[in-house]
């Protein structure tokens, strides 16, 4: 377990990690170093250079401002879990986060790592695209947003140009009358979940929001529950249908037994009994 | 002097492990030391066509690059050590590097050795192999089948060895009033040890001696089988095992990486040192279990168990490993009837090979695959004939007057009182009152199961006679050293080589309480053939019983020489002294006293000893056991099972075992708890997959699920203390009792769980996705 030779910088600004991006042809940055390491270890990644951003100023930091929650891409899933502004302005992140991995995992680990990252099977994905969050980016062309119902295109995949940085994630205030959940079925040996549900109910219930992670190969929103449960009105009567509508919906694949969607509508239903029962 | 035996003292090794002080194998650096990496095979059966190493010698820092056919005339095979009789064992040819053919997944074809072990790596990437893959079986009964390819071109049909014990028992089977017949998967298991494999080995030059420090659970068997592999005699070569992180029978074999590194430590006059990865740990180290089972019982209506039956396909892997044949052979086939008095039993095992990693002893090696076997197959029987599984069990659990039992093959059960242990484990549960709430809550759609497991094990391995009755290549006894130091401090060395099971704490209490003096006066020394000088090593739950054996007879010795002592400086006779708590005193005068502390001094001074007394206190003491132990008990699980998703809940875990004599609860109980854990991860999570060319799917901690903490209940746990009279200190062991007794209680508590929907059994482990497709399959989903 032992990576292959690699140059390693420190940059300190986001600018320069953008010009270190550039100038090679297998430049890999590194923030928690929990998914890169591993692979680099495994020599499945074997980058010419390693560039630190874990001391980049910019990158660190939880604010709000209008509404909208700007985490910074550095913080670390302990951080987003324990964040009093991201507990009372975003709940459902604070729960997500709290739930990745184990203690030391969520000491290094960062939001943007994950984000970046985009194993198919990581939690985040779920509760940045349920929260309709953005991605604010860096790169040669200066600065863009990227919403995240289009920033995960494959597993391990991102819409993040080759030489572009994620800076911080944007998550809109939720809703002060809104309740969450972010329901995981940990895989008994990896601990990633098999199937995570992040989903809210706000605005008097005219606001159901749902993104499923885990089971395909990229987060989804289960958009046909959405609009069955803004119509319908989230109750126990509606809930079974829309497990029922997400589960026929979703895109997993390789579903043999027919496992997969039984655990959709299995932990779609439970998210949401969840959710209402944390509404009173 | 406070009683310390029965107490549960701390392990006294924890001060170091849990603080980071321990040394393990991998923790050293001598001078001069490089590094070893080796090449292995990406393909689980090949022709090796050509190796290149001229890219990978020429990077920096390379010493030298080694392939099979640098070694292949100057080592010897590496050998098995195990070869059950009239068995018609073949052997397996089996190279440190392999040479022209690859036969799993993590064979070694070369060796890199670097200055640094990423230079080692790195070098090792460039090595170029030519293969010209073969067809792979990885499949323990379709490898016997015609025209599969052969695994070894000497081993027709891939048959390794067949065994058989007990007679034909056609007859028996004919006339019983019911049959019941089934077949299980004892799926294969991945040990998983803390730490991984290492060795580093140095030669001296001046005195031609080779020092090994290697993970081992047996320094001495390592030093035997080295020793013929490297061609270095015993008495220049010097295995060491330091702290060792748990092997579960897995650092029992001798393994080509210790082999190579040696060879290469004369080769290039440096220290080198190998440490395996995770990643090769799970390719290259031993597995456990895999078998096929063909199981039938017979009995009586009335559910009197008459004859049980097996015929085993016994998957070995690509070579025959250290104790690989003795698994599942004599210690599975002679104990298939477990704790029932069972009047005809057979059993038939094919030990085979296939294109996978080498399958050796793993935590109660072949009586789990025994008890499994037995335990639900009373209860596959009690559901046929629609008895209680506990009715079956008390009609034929072996009587508690029966003792000395001897079973169908000739095994001599020591003592116990089964009936005993399920009593106290029945009462534990309420069982009246469960069976009626499981009843009320099927009605709500709940479904919640029981499941039994009253086992007995065979352990303390064991007389050396009998090691050598049944093909072991070695004896089963075991040495120990007492020395009294002349201020009446002890080193204690035993040839037992303890790996995480506390026994620096344990036997320490045994010669405190016998010397009566402090624990903390004791140092337990293990682990090095140059400071002990014989033993047989750590595994079959055998260190306590016979290693503890020869350390209580070795403090005996000490005791008595003391007591010439003491009677000659008390001026009275011998008979007339009396020792008790670090005291020798005249009979009917205890004023008229003198320390153990004194008498040691004086016996090192040598002033003044009686006549024929020789200077100096210590003992020795080579024990061998009378008998193998048979610890026992009643185990019990509740689950519940969600039938929406096919999740298990383990709800109540009871365990009554009964270990003889215990010295330390402590220890017993973490004994007990990690054995259950174990035990459960097989029922439920474990079960190593490869694929049709002989991959492994399950290559690494991401998808090898082995168990958390989490994932349990408190585990309620309750013993009887019945002594085993084959040894003095009438203990019977306890490392293995759980992972054998528990996996059966599971699966059990399960299928009961499962009954409304007619399911009767599922292959181990029972994944939530298993037993949900089972139940729409049942059911078509209620
Ligand atoms: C034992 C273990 C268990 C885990 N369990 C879980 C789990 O249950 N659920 C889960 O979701 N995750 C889990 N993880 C993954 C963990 O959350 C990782 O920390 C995370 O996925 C990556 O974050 P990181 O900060 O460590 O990123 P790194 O490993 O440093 O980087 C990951 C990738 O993202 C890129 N990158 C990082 N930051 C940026 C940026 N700002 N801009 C552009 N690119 C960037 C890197 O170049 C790299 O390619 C686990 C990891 C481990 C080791």
């Amino acid at each position: 377990m032992l990576t292959a030779p690699f140059e390693f910088r420190r940059a300190s600004t986001v600018n320069e990690a953008s010009d270190l991006l550039q100038q090679g042809t297998e430049v890999k940055l590194l923030a928690g170093g929990h998914s890169l390491l591993p692979l680099m270890k495994l020599r499945l990644a074997a980058p010419e250079m390693v560039v630190d951003i874990s001391g980049i100023p910019e990158l660190h930091g939880v604010s709000v401002h209008d509404g909208v929650v700007t985490v910074g891409a550095m913080t670390r899933h302990v951080e987003v879990a324990q964040n009093p502004v991201i507990q009372a302005e975003a709940p459902l992140l604070s729960k997500t986060a709290a739930v990745i991995g184990d203690v030391q995992v969520r000491n290094r680990g960062t939001i943007g790592g994950s984000l970046c990252h985009a194993d198919s099977a990581a939690d985040l994905p779920a509760a940045v695209l349920a929260l309709d969050a953005q991605m604010v980016v860096s790169g040669p062309d200066g600065i863009r947003k990227i919403p995240a119902s289009e920033f995960f295109v494959a597993p391990f995949v991102t819409a993040l140009g080759a030489r572009e940085v994620l800076m911080a994630v944007e998550v809109p205030a939720m809703p002060s009358d809104a309740a969450s959940t972010y329901l995981k079925r940990p895989h008994p040996a990896s601990g990633y979940p098999v199937i995570g549900v992040a989903c809210w109910v706000g605005n008097g219930g005219t606001s159901v929001k749902m993104a499923i992670t885990g089971i395909g190969s990229t987060a989804f929103r289960a958009v046909e529950a959405e609009a069955y449960l803004t119509e319908q009105g989230v109750n126990a009567s509606s809930i079974g249908e829309a497990a029922r509508l997400a589960a026929v919906h979703a895109p997993v694949e390789d579903d043999v037994t027919g496992y997969k969607r039984q655990l959709v509508n299995v932990y779609v239903s439970r998210a949401l009994h969840q959710t209402m029962a944390g509404k009173d | 002097m406070p009683q310390v035996m029965g107490q549960a003292l701390k392990r006294h090794e924890d001060i170091r492990l849990i603080r980071g002080r321990g040394q393990y194998t991998d923790d050293m650096t001598l001078p001069g030391m490089v590094y070893a990496k080796m090449v292995r095979s990406p393909y689980a059966h090949a022709k090796i066509l050509s190796v290149d190493t001229q890219a990978a010698q020429a990077m920096p820092g390379v010493l030298a690059v080694f392939t099979g056919q640098d070694t292949k005339d100057e080592l010897g095979l590496i050998p098995t050590a195990w070869i059950p009789p009239n068995s018609d064992l073949k052997m397996t040819p089996h190279p440190a590097l392999a040479f022209d053919t690859v036969r799993y997944v993590g064979d070694a074809v070369a060796v890199v050795i670097a200055e640094t072990p990423y230079q080692a790596q790195d070098a090792a990437d460039q090595v170029q192999v030519q293969y010209q893959p073969l067809e792979a079986v990885v499949h323990p009964r379709e490898a016997v089948e015609d025209g599969r390819p052969q695994v070894h071109e000497e081993i027709d049909h891939n048959i390794a060895f067949h065994w058989t014990v007990g007679p034909d028992l056609d007859a028996v089977f004919q006339q019983a009033e019911v049959v019941v017949r089934h077949e299980f998967r004892q799926q294969r298991l991945i040990p998983n040890a803390m730490e991984p494999r290492a060795a580093l080995a140095q030669y001296n030059n001046a005195t031609d001696e080779l020092t090994v420090w290697v993970t081992t659970q047996n320094p001495h068997i390592h030093r035997f089988l080295l020793s013929g592999i490297l061609g270095i005699p015993e008495h220049k070569l010097r295995v060491v095992a330091i702290d060792v992180g748990g092997g579960f029978g897995s650092k029992i074999a001798c393994y080509p990486d210790e082999v190579v590194a040696s060879w290469a430590a004369r080769k290039l006059h440096r220290p080198v040192k190998w440490t395996e990865t995770r990643q090769e740990n799970f390719l290259i180290t031993s597995h456990g279990r895999d078998h096929v089972q063909e199981v039938e019982l017979a009995g009586t209506r009335d559910g009197q168990i008459q004859a049980i039956r097996v015929k085993a396909y016994s998957n070995l892997g690509a070579y025959l490993s250290t104790a690989g044949p003795g698994v599942p052979t004599i210690l599975f086939g002679l104990i298939i009837n477990g704790a029932y008095n069972i009047p005809h039993a057979s059993a038939d095992v094919y030990g085979v090979v296939t294109n996978t990693t080498p399958v050796d002893a793993y935590r109660g090696a072949g009586r789990p695959e025994a008890t499994y076997l037995i335990e639900r197959m009373v209860d596959l029987y009690a559901r046929e004939i629609q008895m209680d599984p506990v009715a079956v069990r008390e009609k034929n659990l072996v009587q508690a007057e029966a003792f000395p039992y001897t079973n169908p093959f000739g095994l001599q059960y020591d003592s116990g009182n089964y009936q005993g242990t399920l009593k106290i484990a029945l009462d534990m549960l309420d069982y009246p009152k469960l069976r009626e709430e499981q009843a009320a809550l099927r009605k709500d759609g709940k479904y919640i199961g029981i499941g039994w497991s009253t086992y007995v094990e065979m352990c303390g391995l064991g007389p050396s006679e009998v090691a050598g009755a049944v093909g072991f290549q070695g004896g089963l006894w075991e040495s120990a050293t007492v020395r009294v130091h002349p201020t009446g401090k002890v080193t204690v060395f035993t040839g037992a080589s303890p790996h995480g099971q506390g026994e620096e704490t344990t036997f320490a209490q045994i010669v405190g309480q016998e010397l009566g003096i402090p624990v903390d006066d004791i140092e337990i020394v293990h682990g090095d053939t140059a400071r002990i000088s014989m033993g047989w090593g750590t595994y079959g739950s055998r260190t306590t019983a016979v290693g503890g054996g020869a350390i209580h007879l070795a403090t005996q010795k000490v005791i008595e020489k003391a007591k010439k002592i003491a009677a000659h400086k008390l001026e009275v006779s011998e008979s007339d002294v009396v020792f008790e708590d670090g005291m020798f005193s005249v009979s009917g005068v205890p004023d008229r006293q003198v320390s153990f502390q004194a008498v040691t001094l004086d016996a090192y001074l040598a002033w003044s000893l009686p006549e024929g007394v020789e200077p100096a206190l210590e003992g020795t003491a080579f024990y061998d056991p009378k008998n193998f132990t048979y610890p026992f008990g009643a185990h019990v699980a509740v689950v519940s099972v969600d039938p929406d998703t096919g999740d298990i809940h383990l709800m109540r875990y009871i365990a009554v075992d009964d270990i003889g004599n215990i010295i330390n609860p402590m220890i017993v109980e973490g004994q007990i708890h990690g054995g259950l854990v174990q035990g459960i991860g097989q029922a439920l999570y474990e079960g190593a997959e490869y694929d049709a060319e002989g991959q492994l799917l399950t290559g690494s901690l991401l998808d090898y699920a082995m168990p958390k903490a989490r994932f349990f209940p408190r585990f309620e746990t309750a013993h009887t203390v019945t002594p085993s009279p084959h040894n003095p200190l009438g203990v019977k062991g306890v490392g293995e009792t759980g992972a054998i007794a528990s996996t059966p209680a599971i699966v059990n508590a399960v299928m009961d769980a499962l009954h409304p929907f007619g399911i009767r059994d599922l292959p181990m482990p029972l994944t939530p996705e298993k037993v949900w497709q089972a139940i729409q399959q049942n059911q078509g989903g209620r």
